[in-house]
């Protein structure tokens, strides 16, 4: 494993995600298998690597979707309270009547509890979130008129709405086009700038390269974990491209316990 | 014509009861039936039925034909089919419908084995077809509480409801009410089941939740308008149904749900959001 030294290096206290000897596991298979790696307050990670390596499971574990099998990941200087999670191909039932207007005031949950009306103050913070991902003459469309990629410029408006301290996305830029995926790329750096802690799972490399200074290479192991021309080596996608997507049957039982 | 609509309102104190209960499970029952359809849940509504059957039947055989005995074993009857096939759902792979299933199953088995070993001759007319010609004042009350009961919990259960049919994943998220919300809406199911039983039977009463949800569904587009005229087509379908029985001397209950019934099938023709005209004769496209 090439690890670069100052990411281990990080002590239990530092704020930030840390996962200790994390395995998450689906009917014993692993789909993260023993991942020691700690994710800094403030930092901007992708997180790439083939179907199957585990880049959802592993964001899924961060917000309690999913049980870890071994290990555990301990988040320090926040809770998980504070984290914001756009799921991939995300769950919305877009046939449910209701308007974007609606939709997006979900964001408010926390600060309106769940029955009262959200207050002016508000509701300017809503048409504003709308605004900034174009979507301002939307608000009485119902979600289920929306194209995927105003949808996901929706559930991207959302995570304004919510300002959390770190955010969690799973392929954000899935089917919108690449002015959108410009914009809302431009939203990320904004909010990496306000040294909020955002962890990205995606496939475009290219963008990677551009846009994000530290990534983590994942085929079920941590492949490599670093600034990001140190981990998107040639080298590095070959080991990635070997991993074996199918689970073996005939596996044996893992013996390695965590510590070692 | 006025005659027909109004003088067996004014002539038969029956007539009177039987149209305040309808307007009750009406406001009550037609919201809870728009989130079911939402849900796609039409059909738990028809398994719920079956599951609070044996729990009434149990409490006619104990106390007779009790209101507060037939009520209460329908209640727990069919909260404890609600309860437990959630309970497997969450702490098994297999969906919720394929649960339910498995345990309506087992209480309609377990009601249809007390009769008949208890050897009595259930008169479960009642039971099976509702008597809404038979109202009386205690069983009126009954309604009017477990309909107050009903829109109370759904008006303070709206947001997190809808976010549950709409986005789950979010509201686990947001907070831990997920699976609260859930199995309340199962309870409201089967409250409203139960109002509806005593006037049309555990069969039908089904009927009176699903059929004015869809119909209205043909006419309006958000949440609120649907919930509304929901309850308005029901009330009009359930009056309808009354006058029709009356006049032309036929079975209430049926006649209730056919009227229902067929307010459903025009609204699909010719409902101004989705009926089926719109998608024969569509209108000229906008520039923009």
């Amino acid at each position: 494993m090439n690890v670069s030294r100052h990411m281990t290096a990080a002590s239990a206290l530092a704020p930030g995600i840390h996962f200790r000897d994390l395995t998450l596991a689906y009917d014993r298979h692993p789909a993260i298998h023993h991942l020691d790696a700690s994710v800094p307050r403030g930092a901007l990670l992708a997180i790439v690597g083939p179907n199957g390596s585990g880049k959802s499971s592993l964001l899924k574990a961060l917000v309690g979707e999913l049980r870890p099998t071994e290990g555990h990941i301990e988040l320090s200087g926040f809770s998980r309270q504070d984290v914001a999670y756009l799921p991939q191909q995300t769950r919305v039932d877009r046939h449910f009547p209701l308007s974007v207007a609606d939709f997006l005031s979900s964001g408010l949950w926390r600060e309106c509890g769940a029955t009262a009306a959200p207050c002016s103050a508000a509701r300017e913070r809503l048409a504003v979130a709308l605004h900034q991902v174009g979507l301002r003459g939307f608000e009485r469309r119902l979600i289920g008129s929306l194209s995927g990629g105003q949808l996901q410029r929706l559930l991207f408006a959302r995570l304004i709405v919510q300002e959390r301290p770190v955010v969690l996305l799973d392929e954000p830029f899935n089917a919108v086009d690449e002015r959108t995926a410009r914009d809302l790329l431009s939203l990320i750096r904004d909010w990496h700038g306000e040294s909020r802690t955002i962890l990205v799972v995606t496939h475009d490399l290219d963008q990677v390269r551009a846009h994000f200074p530290t990534t983590l290479m994942l085929a079920r192991e941590l492949l490599s974990y670093g600034s990001t021309a140190e981990v998107l080596t040639a080298a590095n996608l070959l080991r990635a491209r070997r991993m074996g997507e199918a689970f073996d049957e005939q596996a044996a039982l893992c013996r390695r316990r965590g510590g070692t | 014509m006025l005659d027909w609509l109004i003088q067996p309102f004014d002539d038969f104190d029956f007539m009177r009861r039987a149209l305040v209960g309808s307007c009750i499970m009406a406001l009550a029952g037609a919201p809870v039936g728009v989130f079911m359809t939402l849900r796609r849940m039409s059909l738990t509504g028809d398994a719920m039925a079956h599951a609070i059957l044996p729990g009434a039947a149990f409490g006619y055989l104990l106390a007779g034909l009790s209101l507060g005995a037939m009520t209460l074993g329908g209640i727990l009857a069919g909260l404890c089919v609600a309860l437990l096939s959630g309970l497997v759902t969450r702490s098994s792979h297999l969906q919720e419908d394929t649960n339910l299933a498995a345990f309506y199953l087992i209480s309609l088995a377990l009601g249809v084995w007390l009769i008949s070993t208890q050897g009595g001759s259930v008169d479960l007319d009642h039971v099976l077809f509702g008597s809404i010609l038979a109202l009386d004042n205690a069983t009126l009350v009954l309604l009017a509480g477990i309909g107050s009961i009903s829109v109370l919990t759904l008006a303070l259960l709206y947001r997190p409801l809808v976010l549950e049919c709409c986005d789950p994943t979010f509201l686990r998220m947001e907070s831990s009410l997920g699976p609260v919300v859930h199995f309340v809406f199962l309870a409201l199911v089967v409250l409203n089941l139960v109002a509806g039983f005593h006037a049309l039977g555990t069969l039908m009463a089904v009927g009176l939740l699903i059929l004015p949800a869809a119909a209205a569904r043909f006419w309006a587009r958000e949440l609120g308008p649907t919930l509304a005229l929901a309850a308005a087509l029901s009330f009009a379908g359930s009056s309808s149904g009354l006058l029709l029985s009356y006049h032309a001397d036929v079975p209430t209950s049926a006649t209730i749900i056919l009227c229902l019934g067929s307010l459903y099938v025009v609204s699909f023709l010719f409902g101004s959001a989705n009926g089926l005209w719109l998608q024969l004769f569509p209108r000229e496209h906008l520039q923009a």
